[in-house]
């Protein structure tokens, strides 16, 4: 409890547009204005077919109660500010770049390269050294999930490196 | 007695016992695991059961549930850390008395009355689901979007966090459901240009996504975490004082479970708090709480099991998940083609009460595998997190590549992985997003229809009695919050 309280001094210190309320709000707001906006870009139907509402209003009225309840948290906020947050690791920051990569070998390469690739990845940065285990993680478990998915589900992954070699 | 012999069908089908043994000693597995749980786990084999029948996908789904409520304990009791939000609440005393030595007896107490508080809930669920159906043929288009929201605000008012951010998850959850062409007019809606939009975004790269790619990455920041593990020599029946300190608590936790769980919010997790703090008030010694005490692990495992049956009522007699783990059911009922309501008790009751008779053998089943295998499932927390979670990463992106054989999909589960990160790091419940997303579609057409039935009048939701009540049962949800915050206050 007194952790928290000391946190949350710790926030109040802060310049309000360092401060995590200010930030988490404004990006919130950000993008319900950017697709408030986009709901003016929608079709309107013509009364003779439209039933009930617009197609716009709908998703209008959900963005703009967003953004009002956006404001009414930032509000609370300045009076009860949010406890600062433990700085991220690194680790965080390499599993967020191999899904990073993942997206990337698999559009590029291979799906099933960029599964092996990410586990390998992933496995080794978050601390399993041991060559036996990344192959675990990297080939034998994804041809595993591959063959279970490819016989007893029949799927048919996307072309690729590796997936064209199998499929030919 | 006709619903009685189909309660006990599944027992005379070799295919749905085999699914049902499955399904237990997974869901185990999953609810020992911490940051797994039944609802990731849920996520995880939706995409598998598309290759059952749909009796016997929701019937491995219930299963999962049922067990994975009782397996968070496990880990509870012996590292102290929930394998599922839902044994929070048991780590208070069970840890204590596992610290004591006594630890066999602290997950046979769980286990048991696991066990009691999910069978009473099954028993509820029986009685309850079909009445619950039956007043819901009184509904038309005007009940049914007052039902929705709700089921909304329930959210706010009794689930976990900050209730306007919850109502804000919420939001968000119906307006990824407006993704897509609008199903009344056929106009596309946030597709932006991208073909694969215009069908909407699917439930299951968002559920995916949200549960266990963002579960994934808050492993990434907890890779130096140590558990303190303690070892479990065999469980041990509670003895007779045991049973007689703990049989009122064990049947009121189990009522309080079973209602709560009822309620449209996060089921078991506050019921587990609920039924803990009802324990420690109605003890003769609630000085031993937090130190060890038998009755508060008996209050916390039977209110967080007996939740399970009592999520099941809404969710199956109205379409309206209890909890998220049942939201994740009602997906699988939805990618079933099984429209739950109270047309599914009139014309497939053999479907229904087969899914409640399974439950109440997947009770008894994690009562057997519990008892005698709880030593061996405390050994799979000894998987490292660095060789499990690649694991999951790729059954989660070949599940979720496998429903519509789409790449997009795999991207959209990665996307939601980053945001149901973010959500949790600032205090943002993920699970309103997927009752959102389940709901979404609910509300807007309930919305849109009724103002066609009302010609565009709006005070005319005001003139039906069933509507009215659920929008004055809204507004005392909303304000719930405020007034429980101001009693702490005082």
């Amino acid at each position: 409890m007194k952790n928290v309280q000391k946190q949350k001094r710790a926030n109040k210190s802060l310049p309000f547009f360092f401060r995590d309320e200010f930030k988490v709000s404004f990006v919130i707001i950000f993008i319900s204005v950017a697709l408030l906006i986009t709901t003016f870009t929608f079709d309107i139907v013509p009364p003779i077919l439209n039933r009930g509402i617009q197609p716009a209003t709908f998703p209008k009225a959900l963005l703009v109660l967003i953004i009002v309840m956006t404001l009414l948290i930032y509000y609370f906020a300045t009076k009860n500010p949010w406890k600062v947050q433990k700085k991220l690791p690194k680790s965080f920051f390499l599993t967020l770049l191999s899904f990073f990569i993942f997206v990337v070998i698999s559009k590029t390469l291979d799906f099933f390269l960029a599964i092996s690739a990410l586990s390998i990845f992933v496995s080794y940065y978050w601390g399993e050294k041991r060559i036996f285990y990344l192959l675990l993680v990297g080939i034998i478990f994804p041809v595993i999930v591959f063959v279970f998915f490819e016989t007893i589900l029949g799927l048919r992954f996307p072309p690729g490196i590796i997936t064209n070699i199998y499929y030919s | 007695m006709d619903n009685l012999l189909l309660m006990i069908a599944p027992l005379f089908s070799s295919k749905l016992l085999l699914v049902l043994f499955f399904g237990t000693l997974f869901g185990l597995i999953l609810g020992v695991l911490p940051g797994l749980g039944p609802t990731t786990g849920g996520a995880l084999i939706l995409p598998f059961t598309m290759t059952l029948d749909p009796l016997s996908a929701i019937v491995l789904l219930t299963s999962i549930y049922c067990a994975g409520t009782y397996g968070g304990a496990i880990t509870a009791v012996l590292i102290n850390t929930p394998g599922t939000p839902a044994a929070a609440a048991t780590c208070l005393d069970g840890y204590p008395l596992a610290q004591k030595g006594e630890a066999g007896r602290a997950l046979g107490m769980a286990t048991v009355s696991s066990t009691v508080g999910g069978i009473f809930s099954v028993i509820i669920l029986v009685f309850f689901a079909p009445i619950l159906a039956q007043l819901a043929y009184e509904f038309g288009q005007p009940e049914y979007f007052a039902l929705a929201i709700f089921g909304l605000t329930m959210l706010a008012s009794i689930g976990e966090g900050s209730p306007i951010k919850n109502l804000i998850a919420g939001a968000f959850g119906i307006l990824i459901s407006t993704v897509g062409k609008d199903f009344m007019t056929s106009i596309d809606r946030f597709t932006f240009g991208i073909n694969e939009l215009t069908e909407g975004i699917g439930f299951i790269p968002v559920v995916v996504g949200l549960f266990a790619m963002s579960e994934m990455l808050t492993q990434s920041t907890l890779i130096n975490q140590v558990f303190n593990r303690i070892a479990l020599k065999a469980i041990k029946l509670p003895s007779k004082d045991d049973y007689k300190k703990t049989w009122k608590t064990i049947l009121r936790s189990s009522g309080i479970g079973s209602f709560i769980g009822v309620l449209p919010a996060e089921g078991g997790t506050v019921a587990s708090l609920i039924g803990y703090s009802e324990a420690k008030r109605f003890s003769k010694k609630p000085e031993e709480f937090g130190k060890g005490s038998i009755e508060g692990i008996a209050g916390a495992e039977a209110a967080n099991n007996a939740a399970t049956g009592g999520a099941m009522v809404p969710t199956l007699a109205l379409g309206i998940p209890g909890s998220a783990t049942t939201a994740v059911i009602l997906t699988g009922l939805i990618i079933h083609g099984v429209r739950p309501g109270p047309d599914l008790f009139r014309e497939q009751p053999d479907f229904l009460y087969g899914i409640f008779g399974a439950m109440l053998i997947a009770n008894v089943l994690f009562f057997i595998f519990g008892f005698f295998g709880a030593k061996i499932f405390a050994r799979i927390t000894l998987v490292p997190n660095k060789i499990l979670w690649p694991m999951i990463f790729a059954v989660s992106v070949c599940g979720t590549y496998s429903l519509n054989q789409s790449i997009i999909d795999v991207w959209i589960m990665l996307f939601f992985g980053v945001l149901g990160f973010f959500m949790r790091r600032y205090g943002f419940s993920v699970v309103p997003v997927i009752i959102g997303l389940i709901l979404g579609e609910l509300v807007e057409g309930t919305l849109r229809q009724s103002l066609v039935i009302f010609d565009g009048n709006w005070f005319m939701f005001f003139t039906r009695p069933i509507a009215l009540t659920f929008f004055i049962l809204s507004l005392i949800a909303l304000a719930f919050p405020l007034i429980r915050a101001k009693k702490i206050k005082k």
